[in-house]
């Protein structure tokens, strides 16, 4: 791989659901500015890797983590980490889209209040440059008020980016967001993407392996909670270095 | 030919079956509509002999003179039932939140089981306790006779508190895990996720507790009857003893006849206006906001 500033990075992570292994070891770069996709079968673990990357699992009872992960070289696995502050930046887009049962502005609006704007021309400006930047401005920027939960299922999820997006993160996870999108949603959630990586730092874990080739620069293989081959897309895909990763790219499995 | 007779003996048996259940469904309507018209065919006539306005805000109530006012009733009733409201729905709430978001799995269920227990204890047990316990300690505390609108309050709340607290933990049980998700992803803490967040999602359900649990203090009448006092006299203070709309009728039940037993079915005909009035508030709130917001 070409040498590239590394947003985060894991080292040795080991995550155990009570006596259950879920993740082996898991040893990964994450590029600035770039989109990191996770691919693999159900249950190999691409999702509980996402979710320990800013700390979501910290709240299903009886995990243990093993290994460290570091942001900017920071360790976020350490007792005097501020998970509140780490989520700040680092956000997180899950399956579902989970707009909150309230109107599209409030529902932007809610990560810059929780964390102290009160200033309403501050928090306008806030709500228009996240819609824009989620490209969903053209569509809604007149129609603020209305309740979130009555938007299709593609401009829920685009309003969940926006919310992310007005917190100001650094990284943005993504746990399968087109997974419940029909084809044309999808199509405009990966532009979306594909415009987020200028400033931001993105992965995205993916059932749809083209979904994965189209839009991802590196994309890591995981097994079994094992990540079992990590590299450029482009290389990965063309010309898999493993044998279980070729089958599984050619469909061969899963 | 050979499968015909059975099919047939099958078809009358699901007619059969079907048709009971119809004439439950009717019977029960019977029901309802019998104890309407009958508690209004007995209450109108003094209402409106009286006048409606005389009859529910006159304070003047001497029903052996003719002189029929349930005034100071209405406002026992109204007092006993927010005073007892103002301390049992935000400590019900407050428990609910504490049983759905912050215990752990097994506090949670034990609490659980707690309000089921409170749910399940008769009214005149609670009456009792409240007698004993309650009354003297407002006697030597606080002064007056301890019979007193205070006591009414204290012993209601703890019994609208099960209701409260049960309705509002499903409500907040109900709310999907994502909101929470998604909040505390956005760098939310759990306290704020809960204020911001799940309690507002679950508006329509607490609302729901709080008119029921409303509804329930209103009916109450034993525990109430003990620990009041029951003077028909409109309360002037939270230590004067005050008589609710429900105990006006059972006190007076035993010996009242002619006019007065007609002014005795007229409150139970107020109250019924009452109550029908707080469950159409109930479904139009369910109904608004949907279970928890959803469409």
């Amino acid at each position: 791989m070409e040498p590239k500033k590394m947003k985060m990075r894991s080292e040795g992570l080991a995550v155990f659901y009570q006596q259950y292994q879920a993740l082996r070891g898991i040893d990964m770069n994450i590029a600035a500015n770039r989109v990191t996709a996770l691919i693999g079968p159900s249950g190999c673990g691409k999702s509980t890797f996402l979710r320990t990357l800013n700390r979501m699992n910290d709240l299903v009872e009886g995990t243990t983590i093993k290994g460290q992960v570091y942001l900017d070289e920071v360790p976020i696995y350490d007792k005097e980490v501020d998970v509140v502050g780490l989520r700040k930046r680092v956000g997180m887009v899950f399956q579902k889209p989970s707009v909150f049962p309230m109107s599209i502005y409030d529902n932007v609006a809610y990560g810059p209040r929780i964390h102290g704007i009160k200033n309403r021309s501050h928090l306008d400006e806030i709500v228009e440059k996240s819609l824009k930047a989620a490209n969903l401005w053209d569509e809604m920027g007149s129609r603020l008020n209305s309740p979130a939960n009555r938007m299709s299922g593609g401009q829920q999820q685009r309003l969940v980016i926006a919310r992310v997006l007005a917190v100001d993160p650094e990284v943005i996870l993504m746990d399968e967001p087109a997974s419940a999108l029909d084809p044309i949603s999808t199509a405009k959630l990966e532009e979306l993407i594909s415009e987020l990586k200028k400033n931001y730092t993105i992965v995205i874990v993916t059932h749809n392996m083209q979904q994965a080739a189209r839009v991802s620069d590196y994309t890591g293989f995981f097994l079994s909670g094992a990540l079992i081959e990590f590299n450029t897309t482009s290389e990965l895909f063309v010309n898999p270095a493993n044998r279980q990763t070729e089958d599984y790219i050619t469909g061969r499995f899963g | 030919m050979k499968r015909g007779p059975a099919k047939k003996r099958r078809s009358h048996k699901e007619s059969f079956i079907e048709k009971t259940l119809a004439f439950s469904a009717g019977l029960f309507v019977m029901v309802i509509a019998v104890i309407t018209i009958f508690i209004f065919s007995k209450g109108l006539p003094v209402f409106l002999q009286v006048g409606w306005q005389d009859f529910i805000f006159d304070t003047d109530w001497r029903p052996t003179r003719g002189i029929f006012g349930i005034g100071a009733m209405v406002l026992g009733s109204i007092a006993v039932t927010v005073s007892a409201m103002v301390w049992a729905v935000p400590l019900g709430i407050a428990t609910a939140v504490f049983m759905a978001e912050i215990a752990p799995g097994h506090i949670g269920r034990m609490l659980g089981s707690l309000v089921e227990l409170l749910a399940g204890i008769p009214s005149v047990v609670y009456g009792f306790v409240g007698l004993l316990v309650v009354v003297p300690f407002i006697r030597q505390h606080l002064g007056g006779n301890g019979l007193s609108v205070l006591a009414g309050a204290i012993v209601l709340g703890v019994m609208i508190l099960p209701t409260v607290i049960n309705i509002s933990r499903d409500a907040i049980l109900a709310v999907p895990k994502e909101y929470a998700e998604g909040s505390l992803a956005l760098g939310a803490s759990h306290h704020q996720t809960i204020a911001r967040v799940i309690i507002p999602a679950a508006r329509s359900g607490i609302i729901t507790a709080i008119v029921l649990g409303m509804g329930r203090a209103i009916g109450e009448t034993m525990a109430v009857v003990m620990v009041t006092g029951n003077a028909p006299v409109a309360p002037n203070s939270i230590l004067a003893p005050v008589r609710t709309m429900t105990s006006n009728i059972v006190l007076e039940m035993g010996y009242a006849s002619g006019d007065h037993q007609g002014a005795l079915f007229s409150t139970g005909m107020v109250l019924f206006v009452f109550i029908v009035a707080l469950n159409l508030v109930v479904n139009r709130v369910a109904k608004a906001g949907g279970i928890n917001g959803k469409k």
